[in-house]
């Protein structure tokens, strides 16, 4: 699949990162050069430096081409806008956008744009870890350890980052 | 008027502060606290310290009485979901109109829904431009709520309608002379005159016929 990803935080990044291991043709914008960094240096995808609000931007990485977009930076606005153009103006498929406000999530779905929100996602979990049941949230909860596992053993540090925080 | 201001910086501000003079009513949602407490200084408790961009508060701030909410904060993204959220709070009759700071993204935030936008960045194009001696060519406005807009063309020497009569003019269809300008005043008996250079003629047409308007007017 042709996917486009908005936003290379800790989540795009790490989406970005398991995509391309799948094979699929990854693409990547951030407004951020320096959160490209988060990409782990396998990354074969494309990096575009650029505002994904914004319709040339999108238009310039050929968004039209693309079947998933993720709009998934850290303002629920700019994603909501950057993934109705996706939807509206591209006619991209598969349409999901980080939406961390419950209410503003509810009244998007109804646009046909598919919406995560780590706030509630996050809440329902802990609650049903805290009550035991465990049905509801195993699957998740192996599939993150397992790939945890599998980051921390791949984790190489490397010199420039100690060199850049202190 | 019951106007709900989306944002209070300095366009917001003295937005609200114009529309009380005029004798309206206004709410201002402004999320920052110590501008929230500035303008209610300024102007009395017509301030909601709260996100504009969260439906609970645009209810709280009686959107759904409102004649008309107005988006303008300084980020496109922000004044696009205040607009769409405040469509889905508000009555039928309220109007939603956004400020646009890219002048762009006017066309997207249509597409999306939101018929009324400003660009100031497009006003102040505009004004530039009609300032221009060479005049020239220059759609003045869209009209809101249809597919026409106001043109202004400033008839030169060798255009096409240079010395022809008002009537024999080959308009789209659809579009109409509004009137004819000469020396400053507006030309009466229109249709029997003929076209001089330095003649600025308004017209309204269908927008997208904006191109032949410019083929027999302008060349």
């Amino acid at each position: 699949m042709n996917v486009v990803i908005v936003g290379c935080g800790r989540v795009g990044s790490t989406l970005a990162m398991l995509l391309d291991e799948e094979g699929h043709q990854v693409t990547v914008v951030d407004t951020d050069k320096a959160a490209f960094k988060h990409l782990p240096d396998g990354y074969r995808g494309i990096t575009y430096l650029g505002n994904g609000a914004d319709h040339d931007v999108l238009r310039r990485i050929g968004l039209d081409q693309a079947d998933w977009f993720l709009a998934l930076t850290e303002g629920d606005n700019r994603n909501l806008m950057s993934a109705q153009i996706a939807k509206e103006i591209f006619g991209v498929k598969r349409v999901i956008a980080k939406v961390n406000d419950p209410i503003r999530a509810d009244i998007y779905r109804g646009k046909g744009i598919q919406t995560v929100s780590r706030t509630t996602i996050l809440a329902v979990l802990l609650r049903a870890m805290l009550r035991e049941e465990g049905e509801v949230g195993e699957v998740l909860i192996q599939r993150t350890l397992e790939f945890e596992q599998r980051l921390s053993g791949q984790y190489k540090p490397n010199p420039r980052w100690v060199t850049a925080k202190r | 008027m019951y106007v709900v201001v989306a944002g209070g910086g300095e366009v917001g501000y003295h937005l609200a502060k114009a529309l009380i003079e005029a004798g309206h009513e206004v709410m201002v949602i402004e999320s920052d606290r110590r501008r929230a407490a500035w303008i209610e200084e300024q102007l009395g408790s017509v301030v909601l310290n709260a996100p504009a961009d969260e439906g609970r508060y645009q209810l709280e701030a009686g959107c759904q009485r409102a004649d008309a909410v107005l988006a303008v904060t300084g980020e496109d993204a922000r004044n696009l979901v205040i607009c769409q959220l405040a469509r889905y709070n508000c009555g039928p009759h309220g109007r939603v109109i956004a400020r646009v700071n890219d002048p762009k993204n006017e066309i997207v935030f249509k597409t999306l829904g939101i018929q009324e936008t400003v660009s100031s960045t497009r006003v102040l194009m505009n004004v530039i431009e009609q300032e221009l001696p060479t005049g020239g060519f220059l759609p003045l406005m869209p009209l809101t709520g249809s597919h026409l807009e106001i043109i202004e063309t400033e008839i030169q020497p060798g255009s096409p309608a240079h010395g022809e009569p008002v009537r024999g003019l080959k308009l789209p269809e659809g579009a109409l002379i509004g009137g004819i300008v000469r020396g400053g005043k507006l030309l009466s008996g229109a249709g029997e005159a003929v076209l001089e250079k330095g003649d600025r003629v308004i017209v309204l047409a269908p927008t997208d016929a904006e191109s032949e308007v410019r083929a027999a007017l302008y060349g």
